[in-house]
Protein backbone atom coordinates (compact mmCIF):
# COMPACT_ATOMS: atom_id res chain seq x y z
CA UNK A 1 0.00 0.00 0.00
CA UNK A 2 1.07 3.67 -0.61
CA UNK A 3 1.06 6.58 1.56
CA UNK A 4 -0.61 10.32 0.03
CA UNK A 5 2.91 11.66 -0.16
CA UNK A 6 3.69 8.76 -3.28
CA UNK A 7 0.89 8.94 -4.92
CA UNK A 8 1.84 12.83 -5.55
CA UNK A 9 5.50 11.87 -6.44
CA UNK A 10 3.89 8.62 -8.40
CA UNK A 11 1.44 10.93 -10.11
CA UNK A 12 3.35 13.74 -10.96
CA UNK A 13 6.24 11.44 -12.64
CA UNK A 14 3.71 9.10 -14.59
CA UNK A 15 3.03 11.10 -17.19
CA UNK A 16 5.58 10.43 -19.89
CA UNK A 17 5.44 14.37 -20.55
CA UNK A 18 6.58 15.53 -17.80
CA UNK A 19 9.44 13.08 -17.18
CA UNK A 20 10.59 14.79 -20.50
CA UNK A 21 10.31 17.76 -18.60
CA UNK A 22 12.04 16.02 -15.55
CA UNK A 23 14.67 15.11 -17.97
CA UNK A 24 15.60 18.05 -19.76
CA UNK A 25 16.01 19.84 -15.99
CA UNK A 26 18.44 16.73 -14.87
CA UNK A 27 20.72 17.04 -18.08
CA UNK A 28 20.80 20.52 -18.62
CA UNK A 29 20.70 21.98 -14.64
CA UNK A 30 19.27 25.61 -14.04
CA UNK A 31 16.63 26.89 -17.53
CA UNK A 32 13.98 28.45 -18.03
CA UNK A 33 10.40 27.55 -18.99
CA UNK A 34 11.14 28.94 -22.36
CA UNK A 35 14.15 27.14 -22.76
CA UNK A 36 12.28 23.73 -21.82
CA UNK A 37 9.26 24.73 -24.28
CA UNK A 38 11.74 24.68 -27.37
CA UNK A 39 13.37 21.26 -26.12
CA UNK A 40 9.61 19.69 -25.98
CA UNK A 41 6.78 18.79 -28.57
CA UNK A 42 4.26 20.52 -27.02
CA UNK A 43 3.45 24.26 -25.71
CA UNK A 44 4.95 26.52 -23.67
CA UNK A 45 1.54 26.64 -21.26
CA UNK A 46 1.68 22.82 -20.94
CA UNK A 47 5.30 23.21 -19.83
CA UNK A 48 4.44 25.73 -17.21
CA UNK A 49 1.55 23.52 -16.31
CA UNK A 50 3.33 20.50 -15.87
CA UNK A 51 6.47 22.62 -13.79
CA UNK A 52 3.37 23.31 -11.37
CA UNK A 53 2.86 19.59 -10.82
CA UNK A 54 6.81 18.62 -10.76
CA UNK A 55 7.10 21.74 -7.94
CA UNK A 56 4.40 20.52 -5.68
CA UNK A 57 5.60 17.18 -5.81
CA UNK A 58 9.37 18.72 -4.59
CA UNK A 59 11.05 17.25 -7.55
CA UNK A 60 11.68 20.36 -8.86
CA UNK A 61 12.34 24.29 -7.15
CA UNK A 62 12.29 27.60 -8.78
CA UNK A 63 14.93 30.61 -7.88
CA UNK A 64 14.38 34.53 -9.43
CA UNK A 65 17.77 35.30 -11.63
CA UNK A 66 17.25 38.69 -13.03
CA UNK A 67 14.02 39.21 -15.06
CA UNK A 68 14.52 35.01 -15.21
CA UNK A 69 13.04 32.09 -13.33
CA UNK A 70 15.45 29.69 -13.29
CA UNK A 71 13.83 25.76 -12.83
CA UNK A 72 15.87 22.89 -11.17
CA UNK A 73 15.51 19.60 -10.11
CA UNK A 74 15.39 18.66 -6.14
CA UNK A 75 18.16 15.51 -6.33
CA UNK A 76 16.71 14.45 -2.69
CA UNK A 77 13.35 14.07 -3.83
CA UNK A 78 14.57 12.35 -6.97
CA UNK A 79 16.71 10.31 -5.40
CA UNK A 80 13.48 8.93 -3.05
CA UNK A 81 11.73 8.12 -6.15
CA UNK A 82 14.43 6.66 -7.80
CA UNK A 83 15.07 4.45 -4.46
CA UNK A 84 11.09 4.13 -3.84
CA UNK A 85 11.16 2.57 -7.86
CA UNK A 86 14.07 0.11 -7.15
CA UNK A 87 12.38 -0.80 -4.17
CA UNK A 88 8.67 -1.56 -6.25
CA UNK A 89 10.65 -3.67 -8.54
CA UNK A 90 12.95 -6.12 -5.99
CA UNK A 91 9.57 -6.52 -4.01
CA UNK A 92 7.81 -8.17 -7.21
CA UNK A 93 11.38 -9.95 -7.66
CA UNK A 94 11.08 -11.26 -4.34
CA UNK A 95 7.38 -12.14 -5.08
CA UNK A 96 7.88 -13.57 -8.57
CA UNK A 97 10.98 -16.34 -6.89
CA UNK A 98 8.37 -16.98 -4.27
CA UNK A 99 6.13 -18.36 -7.18
CA UNK A 100 8.88 -19.77 -8.84
CA UNK A 101 9.73 -21.66 -5.78
CA UNK A 102 6.10 -22.24 -5.01
CA UNK A 103 5.00 -23.99 -8.27
CA UNK A 104 8.92 -25.83 -9.04
CA UNK A 105 7.93 -27.74 -5.92
CA UNK A 106 4.26 -28.19 -6.82
CA UNK A 107 5.37 -29.42 -10.14
CA UNK A 108 8.63 -32.03 -8.83
CA UNK A 109 6.29 -33.18 -6.12
CA UNK A 110 3.24 -34.29 -8.78
CA UNK A 111 5.97 -35.37 -11.04
CA UNK A 112 6.96 -37.60 -8.44
CA UNK A 113 3.61 -38.61 -7.11
CA UNK A 114 2.90 -40.17 -10.71
CA UNK A 115 5.98 -42.28 -10.75
CA UNK A 116 5.79 -43.85 -7.59
CA UNK A 117 1.97 -44.31 -8.31
CA UNK A 118 2.13 -46.08 -11.68
CA UNK A 119 3.08 -49.06 -10.23
CA UNK A 120 0.45 -48.97 -7.46
CA UNK A 121 -2.84 -48.30 -10.27
CA UNK A 122 -5.45 -50.40 -9.55
CA UNK A 123 -3.85 -51.86 -6.84
CA UNK A 124 -5.47 -49.36 -4.07
CA UNK A 125 -7.94 -51.58 -1.77
CA UNK A 126 -10.70 -49.48 0.56
CA UNK A 127 -10.98 -50.46 4.11
CA UNK B 1 1.42 1.34 -23.66
CA UNK B 2 2.83 4.20 -21.57
CA UNK B 3 3.29 4.80 -18.14
CA UNK B 4 3.94 1.22 -16.95
CA UNK B 5 5.56 1.35 -13.33
CA UNK B 6 7.41 -2.07 -13.14
CA UNK B 7 7.76 -4.91 -15.81
CA UNK B 8 9.52 -7.68 -14.22
CA UNK B 9 10.12 -11.63 -15.54
CA UNK B 10 10.89 -15.05 -14.56
CA UNK B 11 11.61 -17.99 -15.42
CA UNK B 12 10.06 -21.62 -14.02
CA UNK B 13 10.52 -24.90 -14.31
CA UNK B 14 7.15 -25.74 -14.38
CA UNK B 15 4.59 -25.95 -17.06
CA UNK B 16 1.77 -22.57 -17.51
CA UNK B 17 -1.01 -24.77 -15.72
CA UNK B 18 1.15 -24.98 -12.25
CA UNK B 19 2.40 -21.50 -12.52
CA UNK B 20 -1.20 -20.57 -13.33
CA UNK B 21 -1.95 -22.07 -10.04
CA UNK B 22 0.17 -20.40 -8.40
CA UNK B 23 -0.50 -17.37 -8.87
CA UNK B 24 -4.25 -17.60 -9.14
CA UNK B 25 -5.28 -19.86 -5.65
CA UNK B 26 -6.01 -17.81 -2.66
CA UNK B 27 -4.14 -20.50 -0.33
CA UNK B 28 -1.25 -20.27 -2.58
CA UNK B 29 -1.33 -16.61 -3.46
CA UNK B 30 -1.53 -15.88 0.73
CA UNK B 31 2.30 -17.57 0.46
CA UNK B 32 3.95 -15.39 -1.71
CA UNK B 33 1.77 -11.92 -2.10
CA UNK B 34 -0.64 -10.59 1.21
CA UNK B 35 -0.71 -12.45 4.39
CA UNK B 36 -4.50 -13.18 3.66
CA UNK B 37 -6.24 -13.79 0.30
CA UNK B 38 -10.36 -14.01 -0.49
CA UNK B 39 -10.57 -14.10 -3.94
CA UNK B 40 -12.54 -15.77 -6.55
CA UNK B 41 -11.21 -15.62 -9.93
CA UNK B 42 -13.85 -14.50 -12.08
CA UNK B 43 -13.71 -11.00 -13.99
CA UNK B 44 -15.21 -8.05 -12.03
CA UNK B 45 -15.18 -10.18 -8.78
CA UNK B 46 -14.45 -8.33 -5.50
CA UNK B 47 -12.09 -10.02 -3.11
CA UNK B 48 -9.35 -8.87 0.09
CA UNK B 49 -6.87 -9.02 0.76
CA UNK B 50 -4.35 -8.80 4.22
CA UNK B 51 -1.10 -6.90 4.65
CA UNK B 52 0.07 -7.47 8.40
CA UNK B 53 -2.51 -5.30 9.71
CA UNK B 54 -3.56 -3.35 6.44
CA UNK B 55 -6.35 -4.96 4.53
CA UNK B 56 -7.82 -3.65 0.82
CA UNK B 57 -9.93 -4.66 -1.70
CA UNK B 58 -8.66 -6.00 -4.93
CA UNK B 59 -10.69 -6.09 -7.90
CA UNK B 60 -10.38 -9.25 -11.03
CA UNK B 61 -10.51 -7.69 -14.47
CA UNK B 62 -8.65 -10.62 -16.90
CA UNK B 63 -9.03 -14.26 -16.59
CA UNK B 64 -7.77 -16.19 -19.21
CA UNK B 65 -6.46 -19.77 -18.01
CA UNK B 66 -3.78 -20.33 -18.06
CA UNK B 67 -2.19 -17.10 -19.92
CA UNK B 68 -3.23 -13.86 -18.45
CA UNK B 69 -4.77 -12.64 -15.43
CA UNK B 70 -4.93 -9.28 -14.13
CA UNK B 71 -6.54 -7.36 -11.27
CA UNK B 72 -6.87 -4.00 -9.85
CA UNK B 73 -5.63 -2.68 -6.33
CA UNK B 74 -4.69 0.13 -4.26
CA UNK B 75 -7.78 2.27 -4.76
CA UNK B 76 -9.87 4.49 -2.66
CA UNK B 77 -11.97 2.52 -0.16
CA UNK B 78 -16.05 2.90 -1.18
CA UNK B 79 -14.84 3.85 -4.96
CA UNK B 80 -14.64 1.17 -7.92
CA UNK B 81 -11.18 0.82 -9.10
CA UNK B 82 -10.19 2.43 -12.75
CA UNK B 83 -7.31 3.52 -14.72
CA UNK B 84 -6.34 6.77 -12.62
CA UNK B 85 -7.14 5.84 -9.18
CA UNK B 86 -5.74 2.12 -8.48
CA UNK B 87 -2.72 -0.08 -9.54
CA UNK B 88 -3.22 -2.85 -12.06
CA UNK B 89 -1.10 -5.69 -11.85
CA UNK B 90 -0.91 -8.17 -15.04
CA UNK B 91 0.63 -11.19 -15.42
CA UNK B 92 1.75 -12.98 -18.93
CA UNK B 93 2.48 -16.71 -18.94
CA UNK B 94 4.53 -17.82 -21.70
CA UNK B 95 5.14 -21.61 -22.03
CA UNK B 96 8.74 -22.78 -23.04
CA UNK B 97 8.14 -26.48 -23.90
CA UNK B 98 6.26 -28.35 -22.07
CA UNK B 99 7.70 -28.17 -18.22
CA UNK B 100 8.93 -24.55 -18.52
CA UNK B 101 7.03 -21.09 -18.45
CA UNK B 102 8.42 -17.38 -18.27
CA UNK B 103 5.84 -15.26 -16.18
CA UNK B 104 5.51 -11.36 -16.76
CA UNK B 105 4.54 -8.96 -14.79
CA UNK B 106 3.61 -5.46 -14.81
CA UNK B 107 2.39 -3.11 -12.53
CA UNK B 108 0.88 0.19 -13.34
CA UNK B 109 -1.17 3.01 -12.20
CA UNK B 110 -1.89 6.59 -11.06
CA UNK B 111 -1.03 7.91 -14.84
CA UNK B 112 -2.90 10.88 -15.17
CA UNK B 113 -5.31 11.36 -18.45
CA UNK B 114 -4.66 15.08 -19.29
CA UNK B 115 -2.14 14.34 -22.03
CA UNK B 116 -2.63 13.58 -26.12
CA UNK B 117 -2.26 9.59 -26.48
CA UNK B 118 -0.16 10.42 -29.27
CA UNK B 119 2.35 12.20 -26.95
CA UNK B 120 2.63 9.71 -24.48
CA UNK B 121 3.55 7.10 -27.50
CA UNK B 122 5.95 9.04 -28.74
CA UNK B 123 7.16 9.29 -25.45
CA UNK B 124 6.64 5.49 -24.37
CA UNK B 125 8.78 4.83 -27.61
CA UNK B 126 11.62 6.92 -26.96
CA UNK B 127 11.95 5.00 -23.66
CA UNK B 128 10.87 1.76 -24.28
CA UNK B 129 13.38 0.57 -21.49
CA UNK B 130 10.57 1.75 -19.35
CA UNK B 131 10.33 2.95 -15.82
CA UNK B 132 13.30 1.28 -14.13
CA UNK B 133 15.81 1.88 -16.78
CA UNK B 134 14.89 5.88 -16.99
CA UNK B 135 14.77 6.41 -13.42
CA UNK B 136 18.38 4.40 -13.46
CA UNK B 137 19.22 6.87 -15.85
CA UNK B 138 18.14 9.92 -14.08
CA UNK B 139 19.99 8.42 -10.78
CA UNK B 140 23.14 8.57 -12.79
CA UNK B 141 22.84 11.70 -14.27
CA UNK B 142 22.04 13.30 -10.68
CA UNK B 143 24.85 11.36 -9.46
CA UNK B 144 27.72 12.49 -11.86
CA UNK B 145 25.98 16.50 -11.61
CA UNK B 146 26.90 16.22 -7.53
CA UNK B 147 30.28 14.80 -7.73
CA UNK B 148 31.04 17.83 -10.12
Amino acid sequence: MTTRADDELWSAIADPSRRRVLDLLVSNGDVSASWLAGHVSFSRQAVSKHLVVLEQAGLVSRRKQGREVLYRVEPGRLDQATRAMADLASQWDRRLGSIKRLAEATHAAAKENEGSNTPLEGGCHDG
Amino acid sequence: MAGLVIEREILIEAPAEVVWRTITEPDQMSQWFADRVELVVEPGAHGFMQFGDQGGQVVVETVDRPARFSFRWNYPRGEEPVAGNSMLVEFTLTPEGDERTRLRVAESGHELLDWPDAEKQRYADEHRGGWAEFLDRLAKVLAMRQQR
